[in-house]
């Protein structure tokens, strides 16, 4: 609560600031002139203001982090505080308790002993609550002061705002960048552990995937651990059925529209192309569930495979590949558009058929964006979960046969993360080490695409 | 109507207009325009900026057929075939009729590919040595082979302007087209690439009919012995270079050419 006061007082001090740098800037204007003043009066105000809202900001945000800690050692330092347990589960429960009446989240206490702490810690909260504000106050005024009196009509405001927009934008791009670090790193620790309890060997080679949530949570049995199968599945369905679906139909469909197609039906169907990527994808999965895989049993049947079961990697991995024309295509599209037109002129005035300017000169120059479409394909179908595990099922099968069930990294994580066992237990942590392997992959694999992309690229301009 | 000069001598027209208009959608940008490309001289097309130099050149290898509006009336002949009969195979008649365009736009391939571009479409060279010999040959007529010998596997576009557009010359030489249309191919240069192309120009003339538009009354002076002054969509007259700039016929054209207009 007293974070959001603080950050109210940091937008109300920095208005005050806006409006007072912005008549100061204006009193400049009247008296030398609007052709001597260095900026706009806006960006005289913008800069007083920032110069408020970003100290007292960040003032607000440390002061939470330390406030409650404050408040902690002064009621440990009341007489209240001598009657707790020295150290322990006891003594913390009770400093919650109390500390939750004080600051209004709950409204009684359930451990008797905690009520003689209530008086202490509210005590302690509204004092240090007035520190804050008066402290936010200061650093905002002096701030702001400061300045304030920096404003003179030659003052460049205007470079300076610039340079905080783009502090600004750097900050942002690094919340992007930090975050994702954040995620690997979170996931590296959790990883670890399950490699402490199976040996990534066992869990890279090994081809039976089959953990057991029953089993002790200590002494896993590693030969249950190997994620071959899983891996395999996940390749096959997702970048191997799915791919031989998306990239020709979707390149096909690319060309034709940029090509062929006259300008009113490419103006219907690009849309529409694009309206395919927003399908819910368990609207695919029930398709693949309730259509494909049936339709695709009862074929195999005809034909006389018997073994065919209703779920099969080929129904998920053929309805992937539908999901994912758009990402292919779309791309696509767009570079083999982006292409400048003398290249294609160029091509046809050499007496090139459209096919041939299409294979020989359209594609290569637009190769990097359709590799990059073709990548973002992959990359959704690997990390697609919700088809395979309506069509494909969840049974861990290494084989090369499309009509035999498989199941892939993401269904697997997903199962292990909701299955029974604890958090502690090796098969939830499996969940993270798949991951993490999984991203790895992932990355490798758009490692090598941008590598590729640049040995092949026919770059124009 | 169109002005022909009467002292033309005889020439062989290796292409033909006749009656010839093009519009774009309703509008008429090229109207009954009538003349022949003579295979020994280069011809020049001058006049003010849209009046359908470039439509005009462009039906000559039917290069109006990338433009969905485009729609070409009357007769235009390649050694006394109608172009624009259904028999007539448009990729074998670019083939013959070649095109160097205003911007430079070599292909983003490598300088040898981009030469070997055409050969290799339409089968002109057996095996990895004469396609070889083709390239050299069409760069050394380009006047390129000296400055590009050495790093023919650098991408074309990595050439300056000018070298661009004489790898665009070249590739299209590389083809052996019988007529060569070129749409202002010095504007993006300076004067001294554009002395290159010129020279260039002059070497290649005799052995390819040669077109070319161009907005410099003293490249047209330079390198062209016939030249056709179009305004508005019509060919006003039509004779000798030198004739056309000491002694025009119309009022229209000379005073295009004193630069009163255009
Ligand atoms: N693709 C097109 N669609 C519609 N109209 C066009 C198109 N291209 C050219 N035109 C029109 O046709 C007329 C002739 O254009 P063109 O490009 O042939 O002129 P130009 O003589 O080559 O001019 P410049 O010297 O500027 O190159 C112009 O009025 C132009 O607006
Ligand atoms: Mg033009």
């Amino acid at each position: 609560m007293s974070t959001a006061t603080l950050f109210l007082l940091a937008l109300g001090l920095g208005l005050a600031g806006w409006i007072a740098g912005r008549s100061r800037a204006w009193a400049f204007r009247k008296s030398v002139g609007p052709r001597q003043l260095a900026a706009l009066p806006t960006y005289h105000a913008w800069y007083v203001a920032l110069w408020i809202v970003v100290p007292v900001s960040l003032f607000a945000v440390l002061w939470s982090i330390i406030s409650p800690s404050l408040v902690l050692q002064s009621v440990l330092s009341t007489s209240a505080a001598a009657d707790l347990p020295a150290f322990g589960f006891q003594r913390d429960n009770l400093l919650r308790e109390a500390q939750a009446v004080a600051s209004g989240a709950s409204s009684g206490v359930f451990n008797d002993a905690a009520r003689p702490l209530i008086e202490p810690f509210r005590a302690a909260i509204s004092y240090y609550n007035i520190v804050g504000v008066v402290a936010a106050l200061i650093i905002g005024f002096v701030a702001g002061a400061y300045a304030f009196l920096r404003l003179r009509p030659d003052f460049t405001a205007r470079t300076r705002v610039e340079k905080a927009v783009m502090a600004a934008l750097l900050i942002a791009s690094l919340v992007a960048i930090l975050t994702t670090l954040g995620i690997v790193v979170s996931l590296v620790f959790e990883t670890y552990r399950f490699f402490e309890m199976v040996s990534p060997l066992d869990f890279l080679f090994g081809t039976m995937w089959n953990p057991d949530p029953m089993s002790s949570a200590s002494d896993p049995d590693a030969t249950r651990y190997g994620a071959i199968p899983l891996f395999w599945g996940t390749i096959f369905i997702g970048a191997i059925i799915a791919m031989i679906v998306a990239i020709p139909l979707g390149l096909m469909g690319a060309i034709y529209l940029t090509q062929y197609a006259n300008p009113k039906l490419r103006s219907w169907v690009k849309p529409a192309l694009e309206i395919l990527a927003g399908v819910p994808t368990v609207v695919y999965g029930y398709f693949a569930a309730l259509t494909i895989a049936p339709m695709i049993r009862d074929v195999a049947h005809a034909i006389g495979i018997t073994s065919a079961s209703s779920e099969s990697a080929l129904a998920a991995g053929l309805v992937m590949g539908v999901m994912i024309i758009p990402f292919v295509s779309s791309m696509a599209d767009d570079s083999i558009t982006a292409v400048p037109s003398a290249m294609r002129d160029g091509s046809l005035a050499m007496g090139a058929t459209r096919s041939e300017t299409i294979k020989r000169v359209l594609i290569p120059a637009a190769l990097p964006g359709i590799v990059a479409g073709i990548m973002l394909a992959i990359s959704r179908a690997i990390g697609e979960t919700m088809i395979v595990v309506m069509a494909a099922s969840t049974a861990a099968n290494l084989s090369a046969n499309p009509l035999d069930s498989m199941t892939t990294v993401t269904v697997q994580i997903v199962a292990m993360l909701t299955g029974e066992a604890s958090t502690e237990h090796h098969t939830t942590l499996s969940a993270f080490a798949l991951g993490f392997v999984l991203f790895l992959v992932t990355l490798a694999l758009n490692f090598v695409a941008l590598r590729v992309v640049r040995r092949f690229r026919e770059a124009y301009e | 109507m169109t002005v022909v000069h009467e002292n033309l001598e005889d020439t062989t027209a290796k292409m033909g207009a006749r009656n010839v208009s093009v519009y774009y959608g309703d509008k008429k940008a090229i109207d009954n325009v009538s003349i022949d490309i003579p295979t020994e001289y280069v011809t020049a097309f001058i006049g003010p900026s849209g009046c359908g130099k470039s439509t005009f050149l462009r039906s000559l290898n039917r290069m109006n057929d990338t433009i969905p509006s485009a729609r070409v009336e009357g007769e235009i002949t390649l050694d006394g075939d109608d172009i624009y009969t259904s028999g007539m195979d448009v990729v074998q008649l670019r083939a013959r009729v070649g095109m160097v365009f205003q911007k430079p736009n070599p292909f983003p391939k490598s300088i040898y590919d981009n030469i070997a571009y055409g050969p290799k479409i339409h089968g002109l060279a057996q095996g990895k040595t004469e396609l070889d010999e083709v390239v050299e040959n069409s760069l050394r007529r380009a006047g390129l082979w000296e400055e590009v010998k050495d790093r023919l596997e650098d991408s074309g576009t990595a050439l300056s302007g000018g070298q661009q557009q004489r790898l665009c010359i070249a590739r299209a030489i590389a083809v052996d087209p019988e007529v060569i249309l070129m749409d202002e191919p010095c504007s993006a240069l300076d004067p001294i690439a554009t002395a290159k192309i010129e020279e260039l120009i002059d070497d290649l003339n005799g052995s390819y009919a040669i077109v070319i538009v161009t907005h410099s009354m003293q490249q047209a002076a330079r390198v062209s012995q016939r030249t056709a002054f179009f305004h508005l969509g019509k060919m006003v007259e039509y004779g000798r270079t030198s004739d056309i700039f000491t002694t025009p016929l119309e009022q229209r054209t000379q005073d295009y050419i004193t630069g009163r207009y255009g």
